[in-house]
């Protein structure tokens, strides 16, 4: 960086530790990388500067929204804290750069239409002028109240910005159209300049925070978990369709790979010592997914029903059931219908699964289950369990669940509840849990990513299973 | 086409030219880390969701810099042997016979010395590419549809663009080829290998940009028939999709419409030429139920 401005190196460093400390892993290689972009990137130009920072150390789309929010904050406070130290009367230049005319023939209606435009064309140095107009244009009518947030909220509803999908305005034409996107971009301006100005006013910065868990999962919306699940469940395809299939008779019905025998049979002369075998085929594993419904677990069942609705999309050969006193299959709702809520509404009105009370009979559950269905199972066979159980005090059934969990390969049980919880009140868990392969609290989309990781490295046990470890032909 | 296969771009801006030269439209981000692959000599991997043309653009970096594509494309089980060298075994057997026979039976066996040389070796992707004499652009596609340990495997090329054969030695590179890796995201991939590369971000592209490439490929469609496309699209891919609409069945779409000769897409146009964009039931049915009616309405209304 021959020709950086002095302290920019330390600017990037203090940066990646700020980004280490969201979590964000950037080793020292990564680091210098940067460093080489930077030097052959013009870094006068700040979207080149930025694009190269992000491709060096941002390395997927969940660090790439934390770089970016570090990223203008980061940057910002440092131009503010640079200005704060060499010119104090810099913002009294920046306002008078400010046309004086524009100033005053500017109305509110005229301004409103100037920044729609402005927001139109995406153009930023525009807006950026245009924010700050906006902001003086209030201030003079006395409304600014010196909190970013309140003033921002005033601004917005003055000018009546409002996404055009909202008004429903098909009398808009193209040029006009503002999407969501555009306006957030003028708002972003808007915050910023605030901020600064805020800065000036206080002679100070404000304390660099961390952010926020809501910050960083932002947006959280119903789709967005919905698409969490999914890419759970995709990685867990995988994991499952490649693991734990070996301990039976691993050794039998392998093929020989006659090319690779005669290749390694060179060594010795061309006399074949050491045959060599076809690696096998992952087999296509079947899933058996069980999901309780019943009203205590009402909070988690429509994670559930996502991630059923998710394991279909992955899984060819997957059966799903639905049970609170008594058990249903429900596979064909899912290959009859697409969409989330349809699913889940048609399920609930008509699984047929609740008897009379409403409440889950685990016992009765496992026995329907292994009358109709366990004939089914073998060797390939995962069952998995969505459930609390809490039996209402009913017999929990634990000989019927061990004859199924013996019957599958592999049993595992996600539990909607903490692992605290488990076991008080007529939560039966630990009488489940010896014949379980795993069993996992599971409340949120990190947790179905832990089970998966969990699956995938083999170490297939928790806290509470470790001592009753089911051992009969289950080697991981 | 100006560029030989070893010259090095002097900016973003040449890249995005000479990429745009190659009927492949770049934005900004794209371009600069184009650029920054071919200067810093580091591999780039590509991610974002099916069909924005990830594969599309190693395509392009080939064309535009003249150099040659090769493409290792990965599945399930793909090993070494098929991804980087095997020892053409048939021709090391022939050769031991033949040297035993004419040496006659009292002198020493054939040495490993003699059957493993370049002469029995068989090149495959990854080989080829770092054995060319000429600058490559190697394509390693779908990269998370392979397990890990190939993964492993690959760092020891990325990092240095080398190759290791345990009778041989090591190959290094002649030249510096720009490799590409693409992946669908369905599985994280190592920290490992993610240090190694530049990272790349490829999403459905913005409006303006999908109608300019459309146009590009299509260049019969007239604008305004592009912009209600694009639109329709757009609205498709919002949808919970198994499979949302990919750019390129945006032009196939394009192109079937022009050959339909529509000049607007309504119910009928739009019912007829479904099946371009959407290659699921379920999906099929979905749209149907959700983009139809508002096909219509805003037909109704214009």
């Amino acid at each position: 960086m021959a020709d950086a401005p002095s302290g920019m190196a330390e600017q990037i460093l203090a940066f990646c530790e700020e980004l280490r400390s969201e979590g964000v892993a950037i080793g020292t290689s990564e680091i210098q990388d940067s460093f080489r972009a930077l030097e052959i990137v013009p870094w006068t130009s700040s979207v080149d500067f930025k694009e190269a920072l992000a491709t060096t150390v941002a390395k997927s789309p969940k660090d790439r929204e934390i770089f970016d929010l570090i990223f203008d904050r980061h940057f910002f406070r440092a131009t503010e804290h640079a200005a704060l130290e060499y010119a104090p009367e810099a913002g009294e230049g920046r306002k008078a750069a400010l046309s004086e005319q524009a100033r005053d023939d500017l109305s509110m209606e005229a301004l409103a239409e100037a920044i729609r435009q402005a927001i139109a064309e995406g153009d930023e140095s525009a807006m950026n002028e245009l924010a700050r107009l906006a902001i003086e244009a209030f201030g003079r009518q006395g409304e600014g109240s010196g909190v970013v947030g309140v003033d921002m909220q005033r601004i917005r509803r003055g000018l009546g910005l409002s996404p055009s999908g909202d008004t429903g305005g098909d009398a808009e034409s193209d040029g006009e159209r503002l999407d969501r996107d555009q306006i957030a971009r003028f708002e972003r301006q808007l915050r910023r300049e605030l901020q600064r100005q805020q800065i000036q006013r206080q002679g100070q910065l404000p304390p660099a925070r961390p952010l926020s868990e809501l910050n960083r999962s932002l947006p959280m919306r119903g789709a967005q978990d919905l698409a969490a699940v999914h890419k759970a469940v995709a990685q867990m395809k995988r994991r499952l369709a490649t693991l734990g299939h070996d301990p039976r008779g691993a050794k039998r019905g392998r093929t020989v790979d006659v090319r690779r025998t005669m290749r390694s049979s060179l060594e010795t002369g061309g006399v074949p010592l050491n045959l060599k075998y076809r690696p096998r085929r992952p087999r296509k594993p079947e899933i058996y997914v069980l999901c309780d419904v019943s009203t205590s677990v009402s909070s988690a069942s429509t994670f559930f029903l996502s991630v059923l609705h998710a394991l279909h999309d992955s899984f060819r050969k997957l059966r799903s059931f639905v049970f609170i006193e008594r058990i249903s299959e429900v596979t064909h709702v899912f290959e009859e219908e697409r969409d989330f809520s349809a699913i889940a509404e048609k399920i609930t009105s008509t699984g047929g699964v609740a008897d009379i009370s409403g409440y889950t009979d685990y016992g009765r559950v496992w026995t329907e289950f292994l009358t109709d269905v366990s004939a089914d199972l073998g060797p390939r066979s995962t069952v998995i369990v969505l459930g609390d159980a809490r039996t209402n005090g009913r017999p929990p059934a634990e000989d019927v669940f061990a004859r199924v969990a013996d019957r599958a390969n592999r049993t595992f049980w996600l539990n909607p509840e903490p692992e605290l919880y488990w076991n008080y009140g007529d939560s039966v868990m630990s009488a489940y849990t010896p014949f379980c392969d795993g069993a996992f609290e599971c409340w949120k989309t990190e947790h179905l990513e832990q089970f998966v990781d969990v699956v995938a490295s083999g170490k297939v046990e928790t806290s509470q299973s470790t001592a009753r470890k089911y051992t009969s032909g289950h080697r991981y | 086409m100006a560029a030989t296969p070893q010259s090095v771009p002097e900016s973003p801006a040449e890249v995005a030219d000479a990429l745009r030269q190659a009927a492949y439209l770049a934005d900004d981000s794209t371009a600069l880390i184009a650029f920054l692959a071919q200067r810093l000599g580091k591999p780039v991997l590509v991610e974002g969701p099916a069909g924005v043309g990830k594969t599309e653009l190693a395509k392009a970096l080939s064309r535009s810099t003249g150099r040659e594509l090769v493409r290792l494309q990965c599945y399930e089980g793909l090993d070494e042997a098929k991804a980087l060298y095997e020892w053409n075994y048939r021709k090391q057997l022939l050769q031991i016979q033949a040297t035993a026979s004419a040496r006659d039976e009292d002198s020493s066996p054939v040495g490993m010395g003699e059957i493993f040389t370049e002469d029995f070796l068989l090149e495959r992707p990854l080989m080829k590419a770092i054995a060319n004499p000429d600058p490559v652009v190697l394509l390693i596609d779908e990269i998370d549809k392979t397990d890990q340990e190939f993964e492993a495997m690959l760092l020891e090329l990325l990092s240095d663009f080398q190759i290791t054969i345990p009778e041989m030695g090591q190959i290094s590179a002649t030249t510096h080829p720009i490799v590409l890796l693409t992946s669908n995201n369905s599985r994280e991939l190592t920290e490992a290998l993610k240090r190694r590369c530049l990272y790349l971000w490829l999403d459905y592209p913005v409006r303006e940009r999908e109608i300019e490439i459309i146009r590009l490929h299509a260049p019969e469609i007239d604008e305004a028939l592009a912009g209600r496309l694009v639109d329709v699209v757009e609205m498709v891919r919002e949808l919970d999709l198994k499979k949302p609409p990919s750019i390129a069945e945006a032009i196939d779409w394009a192109r079937t419409l022009i050959l339909m000769g529509a000049d607007d897409i309504d119910e009928k146009t739009f019912r007829e030429s479904l099946s371009i964009i959407i290659k699921h039931r379920t999906d099929l049915d979905l749209v149907a139920e959700k983009i139809v009616p508002r096909l219509g309405g805003a037909n109704g209304s214009s």
